[in-house]
C-alpha cells in the first residue's frame, strides 16, 4: 500500500502547485495595466522643458500664444537677494482654469514649472523658483482653452545657477 | 528611511489648503562642483496629489524649481479625515509616495 500512495501524493501536489501559479498570474494582470494608463494621461512635457527661449517654450507647451490679462495676478518680489530661491505665486479670477505655468525669460531653459488644475481645485499656486539673473517672470493661465499672461520683472542680486 | 515629503493639509469646511515640502537636490546639470566637474541633472519631473481617487493637482517641473521644493494650493470636494496621496518621480527614475490625512 505504501508504495502506491507515494506517486499519487506527488501528482496531487504538482496539480495544486500549477493551479496556484495560474491564479497568481491572473491576479497580477490588473496591477500591471494601471500605471501604464495613468502615465498616458499626464505625460511629462519633455520638449517644452528643453526650449531655451520663452516664446518657443510657450509654443511647445500650449501650441498658441498668450494675451496679457489683468485677471491674472502674479506675486513676486521686486528684488530677490538669492536667485536660487525666489518665492512666486499666482492667483486668478478667471473661470474654467485648466493649467498654470511659470516661465523665466533669461533662464537657460525658460519653462520652470507647469501645473495642471483639476475641476474643483482653486486656480492658484505658490512655489519657489530659481532665477539665473534679473529677468522677466511670466505666468500663464490656461482658461477655457485660451491663454492669459501676467509679467513682472524681478531683480536678482545673486544668481541661482552656481553663483 | 523617513519620507522625503512633508505635507500639511487643512480643511476649513469647503476648501482644503495643501502645503508640501519635499527634500530633493533639484540639480540643474549646469552647476560645477568644486573640482570643476558638472553635477549631473537630478530633478523632480512630476508631482501628483490624489484625493478620493482623483488627481486634484499635478505639477510638471523643470530644473528651475528651487532645491527642496515647496508648493501650496487649495482644492474643494474633500473633508476632514480624507486621505491625500502625494507622489513624485524624478529624471533618474527615483520616486517617493506618502499619504496624509486632511486635518
Amino acid at each position: 500500500m505504501t508504495t502506491t500512495t507515494g506517486p499519487v501524493a506527488t501528482r496531487r501536489l504538482i496539480l495544486q502547485g500549477a493551479a496556484s501559479v495560474a491564479m497568481l498570474g491572473l491576479g497580477n494582470l490588473p496591477f500591471a495595466a494601471t500605471p501604464a494608463r495613468a502615465a498616458a494621461n499626464d505625460k511629462y512635457p519633455e520638449e517644452a522643458f528643453k526650449q531655451k527661449n520663452e516664446a518657443d517654450a510657450i509654443k511647445a507647451l500650449y501650441g498658441k500664444t498668450a494675451e496679457p490679462s489683468d485677471k491674472v495676478k502674479l506675486d513676486a518680489p521686486e528684488i530677490a537677494e538669492n536667485g536660487g530661491v525666489v518665492p512666486v505665486s499666482v492667483t486668478t479670477t478667471l473661470d474654467k482654469v485648466t493649467s498654470i505655468s511659470f516661465f523665466v525669460a533669461e533662464n537657460p531653459f525658460a519653462l520652470a514649472a507647469s501645473y495642471k488644475i483639476a475641476d474643483g481645485t482653486i486656480p492658484g499656486v505658490a512655489n519657489r523658483l530659481k532665477m539665473a539673473k534679473t529677468s522677466n517672470l511670466v505666468a500663464i493661465v490656461e482658461a477655457d482653452g485660451k491663454l492669459y499672461s501676467a509679467t513682472k520683472e524681478v531683480k536678482v542680486t545673486v544668481g541661482g545657477c552656481g553663483g | 528611511m523617513a519620507s522625503s515629503i512633508r505635507v500639511r493639509a487643512t480643511s476649513n469646511g469647503d476648501i482644503t489648503e495643501v502645503q508640501a515640502l519635499i527634500q530633493h537636490p533639484m540639480d540643474t546639470g549646469l552647476v560645477k562642483n568644486p573640482a570643476g566637474e558638472l553635477i549631473p541633472a537630478h530633478y523632480i519631473q512630476q508631482l501628483k496629489f490624489e484625493c478620493n481617487g482623483k488627481d486634484v493637482f499635478v505639477a510638471d517641473w523643470g530644473t528651475a524649481v528651487s532645491k527642496d521644493p515647496y508648493v501650496k494650493f487649495s482644492f474643494k470636494g474633500a473633508k476632514k479625515g480624507d486621505d491625500l496621496k502625494i507622489s513624485w518621480t524624478d529624471n533618474k527614475g527615483g520616486s517617493d509616495t506618502t499619504t496624509a490625512k486632511i486635518a
